[in-house]
């Protein structure tokens, strides 16, 4: 490659590791793929409304200008990812960028520190291309609910790109970024990754630090990657894991949570996939079901035996993990009261409490009021054992489920969302059916599991995802899987912009 | 001005059975209260309504048997992770930043009450 | 079987003095509850993030991080510190140790708390508090009943312009949010104010010894007060930060409630906020039914398991308690029991006096110097030992004086007062008063001499008869104007009269 410009726009497309290696090689300027990245962003960005907010343009060009300078002098640090752009769900610190968590409430919110994976990441020489939209603290599953308006579907504007993260998948889907980080709590990587049809990881409890991760159910969520494709998923990944001193949940990674490609990777012969019926039980719609199964029916043909089972538990997931992140965001974000940061409104002569509650009226949008209520309640004296205490022992009994399945299972499969993408507007008024929507997802959120969605096809033109989960730690294993049904897949859409 | 207010959940107009799930106008003000969040009517009376069909739906848990089940409030089985005694600084200008009300160095919070 | 017996024994004890105070029907006429709380203040650095806990003196927000400051995705990790003065304490106090423990966060909104709930510790909702029982002798054979014992993160500190009720707004200063405490809550088992403060001073005594707390901190031990009064009901007082203000906020608050008792007017359930300012309490809120803390565990915390091998580990290096070093007070120096018991209450009271020994002072005068003259001088400028001018090297100057008959205790109370005031060495002040000409023993034997030839009749009956010797010692008093030690003078004319009896016998 000995012109970049050549082959412009096509190294948008470019997978991270062939970006990484062109880069170090000196054949890709890191500069020059950035002026391409924000050339594209410039283009798509008004009509899917990605990012809050984006880094100045001469400050993303010096940094990868500071990385050219080390590839041409052969002096100073190169790290694995030097010089690619991410996208950073606006819910992870980032030091001097501001960080809103989509709510007007954090609207100039600046943070004084960096997330432990920002610090990692950037160490590697990743550069943080800015901040994506996202439901407001999270909470939601359509990125409607941002203070700063949706985020739309790049396959189909008129749609949702699922959520929370729904920014950071439509960024990596309309090739504005070609990695991204989201962060899952109930499904909140995985479920926009079908949407989008893109790659996306929910790690193992503890694998990745939360440690600037503004928290919305602390014992639920982790920061995951988002990528066009599984290589590129595992190799952001690898340099994300690590026990962090500063977060007391995070643990050392063991090295099966590593994949490399091999050379036998595509033969699958002998794994062992459970297929929890209740993944395709009420409320699937059938075109995703058909799709999904027709993705299985590709593994089975690469040697794998898929065999249905049952989680009878997994009913009672949804509300489990619904009473559970409530509980702890009331909690969490009782911080946001305007003392010390964000949303203030002037006192007036009122007292505190009064501006607290004015504060918070003005600062949180009706989800999270929602869920902060439903949440007091359910932690309040006489309705805790009822509620959030039932729900975690609910936990318990879906955690011993899973580890029974996988005495006869290596991973388990099924949809990532039970729907398609919906229009926008379609469900901003009934939350109970925007809940149901996570009804997959959030088991691997309640047991900690590993779990990635993986795009498996299209139907009308929207995608398809499916989702595989393993045991805890067992990350390489599921990327091996997701690799071998990519390749045999050769999904080569993109979206028309 | 709001007081703290004074109604137990027994006495809520708008109370409900045993096995009843439904919020009442008055425990959504309650609860809006505990959480120091103000409401409009529109939102109370919208509130009520969609988080009594919430409720009712996370009852459902109500089937599962968990007797004698140890609740998780951990997937990880770690115990004692500690940090060592050991002073940091970090630069307290920076944090300051963002405080939006203040005199000297102090965070200016409004008066009692 | 140990145990169930001391147990029995408690209880034997409680119930005996309650007869002797309860009121006429039987009850108590007031029962108080305490939960102070301390600041370990031993640690160098706050419970969850590593901000210096060395904030005294310092300007307002300098000594925050984004953690303690509650910013937005910050995480606490545990001081591991804290977990061993917390076992040091338990097993001070005689408390069950849990042997495995979480945290829990306790929810409500208040300015002073950077994330609107606090990390602390409880015995319900999924929580286990640290310890649980145990007791802290109050004197007289009494006992306050410890209930738990948990760590938890100090909030912030609020400055009022003026009063907490009329100031325009609230100034926050976060430098002390953060750091690490251990709140100690009490059974209702004391009585009076009198009892809060013995309480509150012998906690104080065995913290100090065990090298947790520094009695000499502002506000390092702080508490709130609960308080019924027969035919009232429990009124909280929040914000007491001293063992003295405890017994002022309650007297304070006996008289007001009996005040409207006697009115005939009710005394509700309430919070009350010392102001130490006014020496008055000022409504807070009333409260019909208990506050809604919402506990949960702390999702971001694991939980902490505390083996024998380590509680066996901090038992070996437990420094010496209060009631261990009564007991030496007394077999080794011969101390009465009530004068070491008020020497061991207070740890820096106590090491003075070991100090002033080390300096070769009289251990049974020193310590009547130290408990009673020094004590009352201190408590009436309102001010602690360590605060005064006074050093174990001039208590033990001032005590061999008086031993060598240079100053009599009459005097030695003169010179002590000039010591509290001015820090100046007691045989300084000794010789430019000229106190030695009039009262050393030398001086008394020129006196003796001279009543002696004056009083020849007299000196011959006395080596007879005891009335004259008291004469004579009568006289010798005279002549010094009352300025001898009487046991002084006393001593100089027996040894005159044994000098004569001996060399009229040779
Ligand atoms: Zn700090």
């Amino acid at each position: 490659m000995d012109s970049f410009h050549s082959y412009y726009p096509l190294p948008s497309r470019l997978s991270v590791s062939d970006l990484c290696d062109a880069i170090r090689r000196g054949s890709i300027k890191a500069e020059d793929y950035m002026a391409s990245t924000l050339d594209r962003i410039r283009r798509v960005e008004e009509k899917v409304h990605a990012f809050i907010t984006i880094v100045e343009e001469s400050t993303l060009l010096e940094r990868a200008r500071e990385i050219d300078r080390r590839v041409r002098d052969g002096k100073g640090f190169l790290g694995a990812l030097a010089g690619i752009p991410i996208a950073v769900k606006d819910l992870i610190c980032t030091k001097g960028l501001r960080t809103t968590c989509g709510s007007r409430i954090l609207e100039g919110y600046i943070p004084t520190y960096n997330a432990t994976v920002i610090e990692r990441l950037e160490e590697q020489g990743a550069i943080i291309l800015g901040k994506t939209n996202m439901d407001e603290f999270a909470m939601g599953s359509s990125t409607e609910f941002s203070y700063f308006g949706p985020t739309r579907n790049p396959w189909d504007l008129s749609r949702v790109p699922g959520g929370s993260s729904g920014g950071s998948a439509a960024a990596v889907a309309a090739l504005e970024a070609p990695m991204a980080l989201g962060s899952d709590t109930g499904g909140s990587i995985r479920c926009p990754a079908s949407f989008c049809s893109v790659v996306g990881l929910k790690p193992t409890y503890g694998l990745v630090s939360r440690f600037g991760l503004i928290a919305y159910a602390n014992s639920l969520e982790q920061i995951g990657p988002m990528t066009r494709t599984v290589e590129d998923c595992a190799l952001l990944f690898s340099h994300m894991v690590g026990r962090d001193p500063l977060d007391s949940t995070s643990v050392e990674p063991p090295k099966t949570v590593f994949f490399s490609k091999k050379d036998d990777a595509m033969d699958l012969v002998g794994l062992k996939v459970g297929i929890p019926k209740e993944f395709f039980g009420e409320g699937i719609q059938e075109s995703v079901a058909k799709t999904v199964r027709k993705a299985l029916e590709k593994l089975e043909s690469l040697g794998a035996q898929c065999e249905e089972t049952t989680i009878p538990s997994i009913q009672y997931a949804l509300p489990a993990y619904y009473i559970i992140a409530m509980s702890e965001a009331s909690s969490n974000l009782a911080r946001y009261d305007g003392l010390r940061y964000g949303l203030r409104v002037p006192d007036r002569g009122y007292g505190w409490n009064t501006i607290f509650a004015e504060n918070r009226r003005l600062g949180f949008g009706p989800e999270v009021k929602r869920r902060i209520i439903l949440g007091t309640y359910a932690l309040s004296a006489g309705y805790f054992d009822k509620y959030y205490l039932k729900a975690q022992k609910i936990r318990t009994i879906l955690r011993m489920e899973f580890q029974r399945a996988f005495k006869r299972f290596d991973v388990l499969a099924g949809p990532s969302m039970p729907i398609l993408p919906f229009k926008i507007g379609e469900k901003v008024g009934n939350p109970l059916e925007m809940y149901m929507c996570d009804v997959d997802t959030v088991p691997a959120n309640l047991t900690g599991l590993p779990a990635l969605s993986l795009p498996c096809g299209f139907r009308n033109g929207l995608p398809v995802g499916i989702q595989f989960m393993a045991q805890a730690f067992q990350e390489g294993l599921i990327f091996r899987v997701a690799y071998a049904l990519e390749k045999s897949l050769d999904l080569r859409e993109e979206p028309r912009l | 001005m709001p007081k703290e207010r004074k109604l137990s959940r027994r006495e809520f107009p708008d109370s409900k059975k045993e096995g009843d799930s439904r919020i009442g106008k008055e425990e959504v003000k309650h609860l809006a209260w505990l959480a120091r969040m103000k409401l409009s009517n529109k939102e109370i009376d919208a509130f009520s309504q969609q988080l009594s069909q919430i409720l009712q739906y996370f009852r459902k848990i109500d089937e599962v048997d968990t007797e004698g089940i140890e609740p998780t409030y951990h997937v990880l089985d770690l115990t004692n992770v500690f940090r060592k005694d050991e002073p940091r600084t970090f630069p307290a200008e920076e944090v300051l930043r963002n405080v939006p009300e203040k005199k000297g160095r102090y965070v200016k919070a409004p008066r009692m009450g | 079987m140990a145990m169930a017996k001391a147990k029995k024994k408690e209880r034997m004890t409680r119930v005996m003095r309650r007869d002797e105070e309860k009121g006429k029907d039987g009850e108590p006429e007031v029962i108080i509850g305490l939960e102070v709380h301390v600041q370990l203040t031993n640690l160098k650095t706050k419970l969850f993030c590593s901000c210096s806990t060395d904030y005294r003196g310092a300007e307002p927000n300098t000594h925050v991080c984004p953690i303690c400051m509650g910013e937005p995705g910050t995480l606490p990790v545990v001081n591991e510190g804290a977990i061993e003065d917390a076992i040091m304490v338990a097993l001070a106090l005689g408390s069950s140790i849990s042997r495995r423990t979480l945290f829990s966060r306790k929810n409500y909104f208040y300015p002073d708390m950077p994330k609107n709930f606090q990390i602390s510790q409880y015995d319900k909702a999924g929580g286990v508090p640290f310890a649980t029982g145990g007791s802290v002798s109050i004197g007289g054979g009494k006992k306050v009943r410890i209930r738990r014992i948990q760590i938890e993160e100090d909030p912030g500190r609020l400055v009022y312009e003026g009063t907490i009720d009329s100031s325009p707004y609230i100034l926050v200063d976060y430098n002390r949010a953060g750091l690490p405490l251990i709140e100690i809550v009490t059974e209702p088992d004391m009585e009076s104010p009198k009892e809060a403060r013995m309480f509150l001073q012998n906690l104080r005594s065995i913290l100090e010894h065990l090298g947790v707390f520094d009695e000499s901190l502002q506000g390092a031990m702080r508490c709130d007060a609960n308080i019924s009064i027969k035919g009232g009901k429990r009124v909280e007082i929040k914000n007491i930060s001293s063992f003295k203000d405890v017994e002022r906020a309650l007297s304070f608050e006996i008289t007001r409630q009996k005040g409207l008792l006697s009115r005939g007017l009710r005394v509700g359930m309430e919070t009350r906020h010392w102001d130490d300012l006014r020496r008055i309490t000022v409504s807070l809120r009333v409260k019909e039914e208990e506050q809604d803390y919402r506990y949960f565990p702390e999702p971001d915390l694991v939980p902490i398991t505390i083996s024998e091998g380590l509680i066996a580990k901090v038992k070996a290096c437990m420094p010496i308690l209060p009631s261990e070093r009564k007991r030496l007070f007394i077999d080794k120096y011969g101390i009465p029991p009530q004068t070491a018991e008020v020497l061991v209450g207070s740890k820096a009271l106590a090491d003075f006096f070991e100090e002033c020994i080390k300096l070769k002072a009289d251990p049974l005068p020193l310590a009547n110097w130290l408990t009673g003259d020094l004590k009352a001088l201190l408590n009436e400028m309102e001010i602690e030992i360590w605060e005064s001018k006074v050093t174990p090297a001039h208590m033990a100057e001032l005590v061999s004086l008086v031993k060598d008959g240079i100053l009599s205790g009459k005097m030695a109370k003169e010179v002590l007062k000039e010591v509290v005031a001015t820090g100046r060495m007691p045989r300084k002040i000794v010789e430019e008063k000229g106190l030695r000409a009039i009262a050393s023993m030398e001086s008394l034997k020129e006196i003796v001499e001279r009543v002696f030839s004056e009083n020849p009749e007299a000196v011959k009956d006395a080596l007879r008869q005891e009335k004259a010797v008291h004469f004579l010692i009568g006289q010798v008093m005279k002549a010094t104007k009352g300025s001898a030690d009487p046991l002084m003078a006393n001593e100089a004319v027996r040894r005159r009269l044994q000098e004569i009896a001996s060399s009229v016998s040779a």
